[in-house]
């Protein structure tokens, strides 16, 4: 087996360095269209939580506990062998979306809620006081102040995605887990444990990190300016 | 202009509204008083459906209103001021009065900012258009609220304690803005603890107390004769010796 500092094993990924690139661009492309996904089910979930329509509510709140409640290992193979044995085979890469969507779909799901939960109610009754219906009070009056409570924690779901992409590998995925892996026990490949997987990782550290310090830096300048504003919520409750 | 018809409301178990009938006429001041927890806040939220009456009617300008209209009827007939403003944080001062005239009236967008001027300078703040709502005092935001009511151009508007949120020395502002409105041919309704606004400007005065309407009158028979107890001893609590 090859050690940290074998040249031989450093020059074999150098090698098949297009292999690495090939699995990052797999990960990219189920991260992004499984985001794609997982934002048109969490907004509209979010929306449906906030309704104040019981019905709606209440379907939000069993997905979510539902998603969240189960790993998503297991959705994963539900969705790839339990369909395929069933002669509804979906293909690795729709597979990973769909999970990933819907997984993620449950997360983005309760930070669209918490945003929209954020805004004062003081809001949304001057907005049906001057006669804006639903739509108008969503996307005129409270969405455009939820979205900066939301973009923070959103961009955590965009590292978490990233991430979770890897848990293709349970269903033999292309992606760059999946694929380090196969290199490593790979019969022409093999071998390079340490210098494939310090690679792998450096390749995950160099997409996900940018994106989580935006992340936090986003949320202290929030605070920061939500301090600044905050004397104007202190008001006196005057009782003549 | 407004006819609540036995209207009841009920929060959970708590019965706040119980069966309260009232008119009030096109161009009329009513003012409503009473010790909080009266329900006069809800009996104002159920004239535009903040508030949906547990049972009961709601008559606005000739039409009965249901949840099914309340947003056309709103729309076209009541406007409102709130207790903390409400206004638009993310939205210039601006953009806050044309906001709905745009969206829901179709001006376009001269009209409105034409109106939106018009309306800045009756409350004396045309200099502040282009301002956030948050870098103002209490009182300037409560002054931009009613402009932004005004140019809803409705015929009712609604104030819901306009000055229970603003220190002492910002009260008279807002409050003469509304004598001056109060000469327009505008039907106002006006929940407030503002005794001399309302013996200034109110045609009628109603009194409230656990849910019900106990007493109502001119002003000046109000203030001076008042003939229930609980509104003696609520004018004596109140009233400054």
């Amino acid at each position: 087996m090859a050690g940290l500092f074998s040249a031989n094993a450093w020059n074999k990924i150098w090698v098949y360095r297009e292999t690495f690139l090939l699995g990052l661009k797999n990960t990219a492309i189920s991260a992004a269209f499984g985001l794609l996904l997982a934002l048109v089910i969490g907004v509209l979930l979010g929306l449906f939580a906030t309704s104040g329509k019981r019905p709606l509510a209440v379907v939000a709140r069993i997905y979510v506990e539902f998603i969240q409640n189960t790993p998503l290992l297991l959705q994963m193979c539900f969705l790839y062998y339990a369909l395929a044995f069933s002669g509804h085979s979906l293909g690795i890469l729709v597979t990973g979306i769909l999970s990933l969507g819907i997984y993620h779909g449950a997360y983005v799901a309760e930070v669209v809620r918490a945003g929209i939960e954020a805004v004062p109610k003081g809001q949304f009754e001057a907005a049906y006081s001057q006669g804006f219906g639903y739509p108008g009070r969503m996307f005129c009056i409270i969405l455009p102040q939820s979205i900066k409570m939301i973009l923070p924690p959103m961009v955590n779901q965009v590292v978490n995605i990233f991430k979770n992409t890897s848990c293709l590998y349970i269903v033999g995925g292309a992606d760059l887990i999946s694929i380090t892996y196969s290199f490593v026990t790979g019969e022409s490949t093999g071998g390079a444990y340490a210098p494939a997987y310090l690679v792998s990782g450096l390749l995950f550290f160099l997409v996900c990190c940018p994106l989580s310090s935006l992340a936090s830096m986003w949320e202290i300048s929030l605070k920061k300016r939500e301090g600044r504003s905050g004397g104007m919520d202190k008001r006196t409750e005057r009782v003549a | 202009m407004i006819k609540l018809e036995n209207v009841n409301k009920y929060f959970g178990d708590l019965h706040v509204l119980k069966d309260v009938n009232l008119e009030v006429k096109e161009g009329e001041k009513l003012v409503i008083i009473g010790p909080s927890g009266s329900g006069k806040s809800t009996t104002v939220r159920c004239m535009n459906f903040l508030e949906t009456p547990s049972s009961g009617h709601v008559y606005i300008d000739g039409e009965e209103m249901t949840s099914h209209n309340k947003i056309q009827l709103v729309r076209k007939t009541t406007s409102m001021v709130f207790q903390q403003f409400n206004l638009y944080p993310h939205m210039t001062v601006l953009k806050n009065l044309v906001l709905a005239p745009v969206k829901l009236h179709h001006k376009s967008r001269e009209e409105a900012e034409e109106l939106a001027y018009h309306y800045l300078d009756v409350v004396g703040l045309r200099e502040k258009a282009h301002v956030y709502p948050t870098t103002l005092s209490g009182g300037q935001q409560q002054r931009i609220a009613i402009a932004r009511a005004l140019c809803m151009q409705t015929k009712i508007i609604l104030f819901d304690e306009p000055t229970s949120a603003l220190d002492p020395e910002t009260i008279q502002e807002v409050l003469d803005v509304m004598i001056r409105l109060a000469k327009e041919n505008i039907t106002m309704v006006v929940v407030t603890h503002e005794m001399g606004f309302a013996r200034q400007v109110a045609d009628r005065v109603i009194f409230m107390a656990d849910g019900q309407i106990l007493e109502e009158g001119t002003p000046d028979a109000f203030f001076d004769h008042p003939k229930n107890e609980r509104l003696k001893s609520f004018l004596g609590k109140i009233i400054r010796k």
